[in-house]
């Protein structure tokens, strides 16, 4: 793995790590599979992109596309807490249409933002290098994020959060709307999802609506690598966690895109298998440690 | 001893830079494995080969993920390779936005490949004037041809349907212009997508009783489960078109197209220009000129459509 490649897939883990944020809140706190951020994620970055290219400031983009997301996230909450609709099945449904709206705010399935106004001029024109301004505004987000969830979840209703996820029976009988948090926590965490999204299309370079596939999977194995190898004894490490996870996962597959052993040459179908393998190596590392430690 | 194992290996060091300067390397950015790209890049690679380049290939390939693709476009910048090779527009924007954004010294000239509309996807400003670092070869269908070759193949179509993801950009580009030329030759278009490989066939079903023909643009979902529109075809007896010849050997009826072979082929001319020391700003974006006539007589007897004895003669490949 090359210095440059490093950078890269740091810059990759924070970005993608605010939407592993928002996948945590969702999954582990409110305990409630949803699988709408497949279709969040380029939604975020579908209206970063029609705002930026009609000529609207990449910053005020963002706000837009954090709207946009959360009121996908609380289509598929309403679906589920007003309608009855199971949480996975409700997920799929706005996920799918999704795909179709993307493509109508769109126009069309892709949004070119190659030498397109970013949120990363401003940190260029202080002079710092481009391919280190993504870094530093992803670093700078994702720390805003992480501050940000850690103080809403201490809140009156973050705790509220917190009680319908572990038990929903007790926060209702303590006279807590859950649906409404549901509605809320859903809505937040797509929100954060598409605010990524956003900064991932203005990073790549397009919007694309097929750039959502597979998020969730990035999500949930990131949540897990990072409660694996960071520990979540605490709500605040868990998040901080969260967003290192997402490190990992795109450094393994850095690592795996720069792997050369020898004699032996891998193929590059062979990618997703060596990324795989490598999230396993750091899954079970820390247990490993732990029987060595106890002998 | 020690001064034998010093000139050993200083002999080394010399041969390994002198064999590092006579094989550049080559990093590309595949988007996904699929028939038509892997071609693009067989193509480019027996071009070299043929002309005497030993180049030295670092492939990458995004398995279809456009975080993946973003990644492999740093990691081809911290490659320091002497030459980018981009296949397919998500990978294209991806190393592009990569290129732009490294250091002075890190920037090398990107060459990008079945790319449908450069400009649309933010590449080059226009065909004609390619940017500095970036140029290379469209794969921008000859629409009018094709429908041509359908027309003269069944003159008696009068919808023409076109199954296409609405997802792909490529496809919208070819179903703007089906559409614009329909009046010409004087069919309605009838248009079903699906999004995924797996919605195709009930895609394809739905067109059955709807129109006299099918039309399939080069679109990456469609083509991958080309099969099950084939099957289709066959059992309503209707006949499949396709915009690519590598359908045709699959089962669709005809195509006039576009060999993705000869598309890397073409590719790997411009690539040894600029191996060559040719700037990428003086070399235009290119088309593929040639265009390849397939017909496969078994399939189109199966979907009740016997080909035409003029078009057999033109053919430049018949499956029997």
């Amino acid at each position: 793995m090359t210095v440059y490649a490093a950078i890269g897939a740091l810059e990759q883990g924070l970005v993608y790590g605010i939407m592993v944020i928002g996948v945590y809140l969702t999954f582990r706190i409110l305990d409630f599979p949803d699988l709408t951020v497949d279709g969040s994620l380029p939604l975020g970055a579908a209206i970063s992109a029609v705002a930026i290219t009609s000529g609207l400031n990449p910053y005020l983009s963002l706000v837009f596309a954090a709207f946009g997301g959360f009121a996908a996230g609380a289509v598929t909450a309403v679906l589920n807490t007003k309608f009855k609709i199971l949480h996975l099945l409700a997920s799929i449904l706005t996920m799918i249409a999704l795909y179709s709206i993307n493509i109508r705010i769109m126009g069309g399935p892709n949004i070119a933002l190659i030498g397109s106004a970013t949120v990363f001029d401003p940190v260029i024109a202080l002079g710092v290098q481009p391919h280190l301004a993504s870094l530093a505004v992803f670093s700078l987000f994702s720390l805003i994020v992480m501050g940000g969830m850690i103080w809403f979840l201490k809140t009156e209703f973050g705790q509220a959060v917190l009680a319908t996820g572990d038990n929903a029976q007790m926060i209702i009988s303590q006279g807590v709307n859950t649906h409404l948090v549901i509605i809320v926590g859903v809505g937040l965490s797509n929100a954060l999802v598409a605010l990524s999204g956003a900064l991932i299309a203005q990073n790549q370079g397009a919007a694309d609506v097929g750039m959502g596939i597979g998020t969730i999977i990035a999500g949930l194995a990131s949540v897990i690598v990072g409660e694996t190898v960071f520990g979540s004894r605490s709500i605040a490490r868990a998040i901080v966690a969260a967003v290192l996870g997402s490190v990992v996962y795109r450094l393994a597959i850095a690592l795996a895109l720069g792997l050369d052993l020898g004699g032996f040459t891998f193929s590059p179908s062979d990618l997703n298998l060596i990324t795989a393998l490598l999230v396993i190596g750091a899954l079970i590392a820390p247990n490993i440690k732990k029987k060595l430690l106890a002998q | 001893m020690k001064k034998l194992i010093m000139i050993l290996s200083a002999a080394a060091i010399f041969m390994a830079t002198g064999a590092l300067a006579a094989s550049p390397i080559i990093s590309v950015n595949q988007f996904v494995e699929h028939p038509a790209l892997d071609s693009v890049l067989k193509g480019l690679q027996d071009y070299l080969k043929d002309n005497g380049v030993t180049a030295e290939f670092k492939v990458h390939n995004a398995q279809a993920n456009m975080g993946t693709a973003t990644q492999i476009g740093q990691q081809m910048i911290g490659e320091k390779s002497d030459l980018l090779v981009a296949i397919a527009t998500p990978s294209a924007q991806a190393t592009a936005q990569a290129l732009s954004k490294a250091p002075a010294d890190l920037k090398r000239p990107m060459l990008f490949t079945a790319v449908t509309d450069p400009v649309a996807a933010g590449l080059v400003d226009a065909i004609d004037k390619p940017s500095e670092f970036i140029t290379g070869v469209s794969d921008l269908l000859p629409t009018e041809k094709h429908l041509e070759m359908v027309m003269t193949y069944k003159p008696d179509i009068k919808k023409l349907a076109i199954l296409y993801n609405a997802g792909e950009a490529n496809s919208k580009a070819i179903v703007a212009s089906v559409k614009e030329l329909s009046s010409k030759f004087g069919f309605s278009v009838v248009e079903a997508t699906a999004p995924k490989t797996a919605d195709v066939y009930a895609a394809a079903k739905s067109l059955v009783g709807r129109c006299d023909a099918v039309f399939i643009p080069t679109d990456n979902t469609i083509v991958a489960a080309l099969e099950s529109v084939i099957k289709v075809g066959t059992q309503n007896k209707l006949p499949i078109f396709a915009a690519d010849v590598a359908s045709v050997e699959r089962g669709a009826v005809a195509a006039m197209g576009f060999d993705y072979y000869k598309h890397g082929y073409q590719t790997g001319a411009m690539a040894k220009k600029i191996l060559d020391g040719a700037a990428p700003s003086s070399l235009p974006v290119e088309f593929q000129e040639e265009l390849q006539l397939q017909i496969n007589l078994k399939a189109a007897e199966a979907m009740g459509a016997p080909a035409p004895e003029e078009l057999v003669k033109q053919a430049t490949k018949i499956y029997e």
